[in-house]
């Protein structure tokens, strides 16, 4: 117990020497939560957006269809069975129909994806109405990096150039019907986007479809001969996979900033040992055992951790309320690769929070013991003479 | 108006049948194999680039090779009816065209590999009407429209301008199904070779796309030439 007052008092008497270890310390603690919670708000937001936008309560692909191979999009349609139909008509999922095709733009030849998808529908978040708003023209909806790459705006025209089922060669002019915002690049860039019924029309797939995509909550009908159902959860596997990636890269990037917050501590420990020599041979020949100085000086290390928990908590709290609540400009938006969010919204877990506290404790305490294994081999009459072992 | 029907009449019993006019046209343009050398000068939005191949082809298969420009030199293509491979030496990789990728422009040019992979026989794949007579650089022509005999060829309509005397294509409009023209094709010069007239210099355009178009010009051409047939492999696309 006099060990830990004897800590406490010493540390009270290092003044601000004290304080500038805890706050470094409470510098790395505030930016491994602050980036453990953006990545997991990352995370959140991306996958909230996959479904809304793309995945919904997972999909129906036709069989030879990979959305990774580009060769397989010509013959990646089929007819509807009669289980799949019946949920698209009655609005519990939206079937989509994937054609390559060719945009004309400006003099530009640009190779697009053709998507028709059902309209009206509410099962992803694609603001088709204003496909099935237009009447006469042949609507095209974009996504707002598609229509920048193509340097259109709503009510111009392009030219869509396709093959029907038999491989002619097809082509019609098209306005731009709506732009639309989004996140996810995968509906995005390289797609047009344009009504089911007028797609089938145009390349003479009627009652055809690629991906059929379910509301979330519906359960999936028995799969049909020539139909694979596909998970959200198998859909999300590539993002995660994506997100970890990235996480990996982050880490690194927190485990130096965490190392130079310990060296600081290491390094006053070593110093304050080195200057303490004598004070810890009279405290030894005044019948303190050498475990007592090493735990009172390992003592003093683990207030540091302390002390930049609460430090952390005074200037870190009220940080991370505002971001929570107001979230945190991305630049370059969606072009990350996945789904992110011009604003990012950082989510906290108490697991998080709790787990790095605990880490930054333990770790501070570690490196404060370190040091002080030398007090182990120290005699009391070479200390008081200030000699160092 | 009986005037009208009657000349009419009168004009239309002159034109000759298209059926028989394009069978003429592809005894006049196939040979049963060739070697062409050839340039094709590219005006794209950034300038003028310019692509030496040479290409040797019988029957539904063909092979090129590129010899200029320096960066393309040694790729190759290989057609052999309706698959296309290519090889680059950078990656020494063989690489198969397919599907929608065949609608991808050769060397940025206003042909697509789909273009070069066309069967030169006409009539096999058209019904001809001539629809009227014209003149191209002063060269009395037959105009032709052709329609796909079934609904599986890229481009269900064209139209073609023959030079009466020649029975050479002079000039050609390719359109989509729902007619629109995609593609145009003008010939600027035509040279007596080997007993036939070839075309040796053709502009292409792509239609929906600016620019000056891809000028074609045949710098060297033997035809009915004996091609070892090993040379329509996918080995040879290596050596």
């Amino acid at each position: 117990m006099s060990a830990i007052k004897l800590a406490l008092r010493n540390l009270r008497g290092a003044g601000v020497r004290t304080w500038l270890n805890g706050f470094a310390l409470s510098l790395a603690f505030v930016a491994i939560i602050f980036g453990q919670g953006l990545l997991e708000g990352v995370n959140r937001q991306a996958e909230r957006a996959s479904i809304d936008f793309e995945f919904g309560g997972g999909q129906f692909w036709c069989e030879g269809f990979d959305p990774y191979d580009p060769l397989t999009f010509e013959n990646a349609h089929r007819v509807l069975p009669e289980t799949i139909a019946h949920l698209v008509e009655s609005g519990q999922a939206v079937a989509i129909l994937v054609v390559p095709g060719t945009v004309f733009v400006q003099g530009r030849m640009v190779p697009v994806l053709l998507k028709g998808i059902s309209t009206p529908q509410t099962v992803l978040k694609i603001p088709t109405q204003v496909l099935a708003d237009s009447t006469g023209d042949l609507p095209v909806l974009l996504g707002a990096q598609m229509a920048k790459k193509l340097n259109v705006n709503v009510d111009d025209y392009l030219t869509l150039q396709w093959r029907d089922k038999e491989g002619a060669f097809d082509a019609r002019e098209a306005r731009v019907a709506g732009i639309m915002q989004t996140s996810v690049g995968t509906i995005d860039q390289g797609q047009v986007w344009l009504p089911l019924k007028q797609l089938e029309l145009l390349t003479g797939l009627e009652r055809q479809a690629t991906v059929v995509v379910l509301k979330p909550g519906v359960k999936p009908p028995p799969v049909a001969e020539g139909w694979k159902f596909y998970t959200t959860e198998f859909l999300l596997s590539d993002l995660r996979q994506m997100i970890k990636t990235k996480t990996v890269g982050q880490s690194i990037m927190f485990i130096v900033l965490f190392l130079l917050a310990l060296l600081a501590i290491f390094d006053t420990q070593v110093f304050s040992i080195f200057r303490r020599r004598r004070e810890i041979g009279t405290l030894i020949a005044l019948g303190m055992t050498r475990g007592a100085v090493i735990a009172m000086f390992t003592f003093e290390g683990a207030v540091y951790g302390v002390l930049a928990a609460l430090l952390g908590a005074i200037y870190g709290t009220p940080l991370f309320l505002y971001l929570s609540a107001y979230g945190l400009a991305m630049p370059g938006g969606n072009q990350w690769g996945f789904a992110l969010e011009e604003r990012m919204y950082p989510a906290w877990t108490a697991g998080l929070i709790l787990g790095t506290t605990i880490l930054v404790l333990i770790t501070a305490t570690f490196v404060s013991y370190l040091p002080t294994r030398r007090i182990l081999k120290l005699k009391p009459t070479d200390a008081l003479r200030g000699k160092w072992v | 108006m009986n005037t009208f029907l009657a000349l009419l009449i009168f004009f239309s019993m002159n034109l000759p049948d298209g059926d028989s006019l394009l069978s003429r046209i592809d005894e006049n343009t196939f040979t049963k194999s060739r070697m062409v050398v050839a340039s094709m000068r590219i005006t794209g939005r950034r300038g003028v680039r310019t692509v030496r191949i040479r290409s040797y082809s019988r029957g539904d298969s063909a092979f090129v090779e590129y010899l200029a420009p320096e960066r393309e030199k040694g790729t190759k293509m290989l057609k052999l009816g309706r698959d296309l491979w290519i090889y680059t030496p950078e990656s020494d990789r063989t690489i198969r065209i397919s599907g929608h990728m065949l609608r991808q422009s050769v060397a940025g040019s206003d042909l697509s590999y789909e273009d070069m992979m066309e069967e030169p026989r006409l009539r096999p794949i058209y019904r001809a009407v001539t629809t009227g007579s014209d003149s191209i650089d002063s060269r009395p022509v037959w105009v032709l429209e052709l329609n796909a005999r079934s609904p599986d060829v890229a481009y269900p309509k064209r139209k073609i301008w023959v030079d009466r005397e020649r029975l050479i294509v002079l000039k050609e409009e390719r359109f989509s199904k729902s007619g629109k023209p995609l593609k145009r094709a003008e010939v600027l010069e035509t040279k007596w070779i080997d007993s036939r007239w070839v075309a040796t210099r053709v502009v292409f355009r792509d239609l929906l796309k600016t620019g000056a178009g891809t000028e074609f010009v045949i710098e060297e051409i033997q035809q009915d030439i004996s091609i070892p047939p090993a040379l329509f492999s996918k080995a040879s696309l290596r050596r």
